[in-house]
């Protein structure tokens, strides 16, 4: 709190980005946060890439000691046709879930826009509650609804004459399963992707909104041409952090099936985890985890550079 | 569902404020236009809570009620059966002052070093900054499950597995990332005649940018990535769980007890509304702050 008192005393100064003085004060404030990320996760880093080439299974783990086999688990990996598979399905996933989140979450911020006060408080207090679900708490709501034998959603499906739901089990088929999937985790999503890009909208000049409207544009150009452009800053933000989230889906699937997921359905996570921990071969599992990274990385490298520089111009 | 009403608003409404911003009163699509927007709006709420209000009503309801093929819309009678099963269960308190101590633990440490750093890159342009947001991004691609071997072996050789501090150690590292990240985002969004406002108001700095800022992130930091799974390795001995580890023992070999099981969702919910309750001051500031914007 020191730092930020004295970050008050250099008054209009904080409000200019680039600086030709050096300055002491931004160095100050980002250490305690370095020191904190990186004392604690740069040893575990290390060793992951480390055990990544390394032989390591359970006899190894008490030992602590593996042996050294250079990249013979990535060369084993990439062999292997089911992560391949895997890879294809967690992709698949990432896109549909990340295209659901950010469609539906901006029109529900337009929405907000557009409602009475009232409502827009009741809308905006569900949608904080449903923000701090626990995970876990989510998914067993959710299992809870989508039963097969009692869940409300069978019964609702049956009664609007959706098809017959009595009984349905919704995992015997993974692309069924998989539905359900995605509606646990665009559930948990909406929320933040929503308030975000509501509070965003709020910046939006009106006056720019006006003119546009003054001169002819209908309501989807603006939209397009005026809103879209204004909010890309956090609209980037938003598809990376969605992007690496849902890429990264091990709790819907691994809880929701009941700790039992058939290979039907591994996602890279799910996959990693199962490596590791189901047949305790930790340096495949590393070595997953790995080029579960560099995917990502060419996954985002679009979305991270383009926030790169809107952050460096609107810093 | 959601998708015709929403951008056929746009709009109705669109042209009703300016009326109204240039005196006239709302005409009669205007008002149509919202009526549909606000019903839109309640439709969206059911549905996004809909789940929870599920939980909370089967949380309540006798056994024969919560096993019936008909569902039961409202919990009556209602018996209390389930929540006293679930806290007579075996650590139920152990657990609840587990998650109380981490989730605290890690909110306000991760709090405080996020906001100086998300400070720093928002409103500073200095040398190594961009470094810093790679390496902030880079951060959040490593999958967490994956780390659970190094973190254990390295929280072993100081000693701090099955160790609450331990685990906010690593909560910490893995929150502080997101929490920088996105406070930069609101930091360098947040205009600062909101700021300046709330200083005219007679708030610090600080202060003001905490009431503006930190009702948006609040919830966030509450749930994200604190409710972890990873809680079930690093924490091996049953009094020394969290809830959520907790959670996952009303799983039997005969599938979930749903009764108890909701109760016990229920109660791990309740610090956060505990949380809410607290900070309604700063919350009801934060839901209307668009009207510092009109």
């Amino acid at each position: 709190m020191g730092a930020a008192i004295a970050a008050r005393n250099q008054g209009p100064a904080l409000h200019r980005p680039r600086r030709r003085r050096f300055n002491h004060l931004p160095y100050a404030l980002i250490t305690p946060a370095s020191l904190a990320i990186f004392g604690i996760l740069a040893f575990p880093l290390g060793m992951l890439v480390y055990l990544s080439l390394q032989h390591y299974g359970l006899r190894e783990l008490f030992l602590h000691q593996g042996t050294w086999v250079g990249l013979d688990n990535f060369r084993t990996i990439l062999a292997d046709p089911l992560f391949q598979q895997v890879v294809v399905r967690s992709l698949v996933f990432t896109v549909a879930n990340v295209a659901l989140t950010l469609i539906l979450s901006t029109l529900i911020a337009l929405l907000m826009l557009k409602v009475s006060r009232p409502i827009r408080t009741i809308l905006m207090g569900g949608l904080v509650f449903v923000w701090a679900t626990p995970v876990i708490v989510a998914i067993d709501i959710w299992q809870w609804m989508f039963d097969y034998e009692f869940g409300v959603i069978n019964y609702l499906l049956t009664q609007i004459h959706a098809g017959n739901f009595i009984h349905h089990n919704w995992f015997d088929n993974p692309f069924q399963g998989f539905i359900v999937i995605t509606v646990v985790v665009v559930w948990g999503a909406i929320p933040f992707v929503t308030i975000t890009l509501f509070a965003a909208l709020l910046q939006v000049p009106d006056d720019v909104l006006e003119a546009a409207e003054i001169d002819g544009a209908k309501p989807w150009q603006t939209f397009w041409n005026v809103t879209v452009p204004i909010l890309k800053p956090i609209f980037l933000i938003v598809i990376s952090l969605s992007t690496i989230w849902d890429f990264q889906v091990f709790n819907q699937v691994y809880v929701m099936l009941n700790q039992r997921p058939s290979s039907d359905y591994f996602v890279i996570a799910v996959y990693s985890y199962r490596e590791s921990f189901g047949i305790t071969q930790y340096g495949l599992g590393a070595a997953i985890a790995v080029v579960m990274v560099l995917i990502l990385i060419v996954v985002t490298f679009f979305y991270v550079r383009q926030t790169l520089q809107t952050a460096e111009i609107g810093a | 569902m959601i998708a015709p009403g929403t951008a056929h608003q746009g709009v109705r409404v669109g042209r009703g404020r300016t009326e109204t911003r240039a005196g006239y009163r709302i005409n009669l699509r205007g008002r149509t236009g919202r009526i549909l927007a606000d019903i839109t709006g309640l439709a969206v709420f059911a549905v996004m809570a809909f789940p929870l209000y599920w939980m909370i009503a089967t949380a309540f309801k006798p056994g024969r009620d919560i096993l019936s093929l008909t569902p039961k819309w409202i919990p009556a009678p209602i018996t209390l059966q389930n929540f006293q099963d679930a806290i007579e269960r075996p650590f139920f308190f152990d657990d609840v002052k587990n998650s109380l101590f981490v989730v605290g633990g890690t909110v306000l440490i991760s709090l405080a070093l996020a906001f100086l750093a998300a400070v720093a890159v928002a409103r500073f342009g200095f040398k190594g900054r961009t470094a810093f947001i790679i390496l902030i991004i880079g951060v959040q691609m490593v999958p967490l499950n994956a780390l659970i071997i190094p973190l254990y072996l390295m929280l072993d050789q100081v000693g701090q597995t099955d160790s609450l501090p331990g685990v906010i150690a690593v909560y910490l590292a893995v929150v502080l990332p997101f929490m920088i990240w996105t406070l930069r985002g609101f930091v360098a969004n947040v205009p600062v005649e909101l700021e300046e406002a709330a200083m005219i108001d007679g708030c610090t700095r600080v202060e003001a940018f905490l009431r503006v800022v930190f009702p948006l992130i609040g919830p966030g930091l509450v749930a994200t990535a604190i409710f972890g799974f990873i809680a079930y390795v690093l924490l091996a001995s049953p009094e020394n769980q969290t809830l959520t580890v907790w959670l996952a023992s009303f799983t039997t070999n005969h599938g979930p007890q749903w009764g108890p099981l909701m109760a016990a969702a229920t109660l791990t919910g309740l610090p956060v509304v505990a949380f809410f309750l607290i900070l309604q001051r700063w919350l009801a500031g934060g839901l209307t702050a668009g009207a510092v914007k009109g």
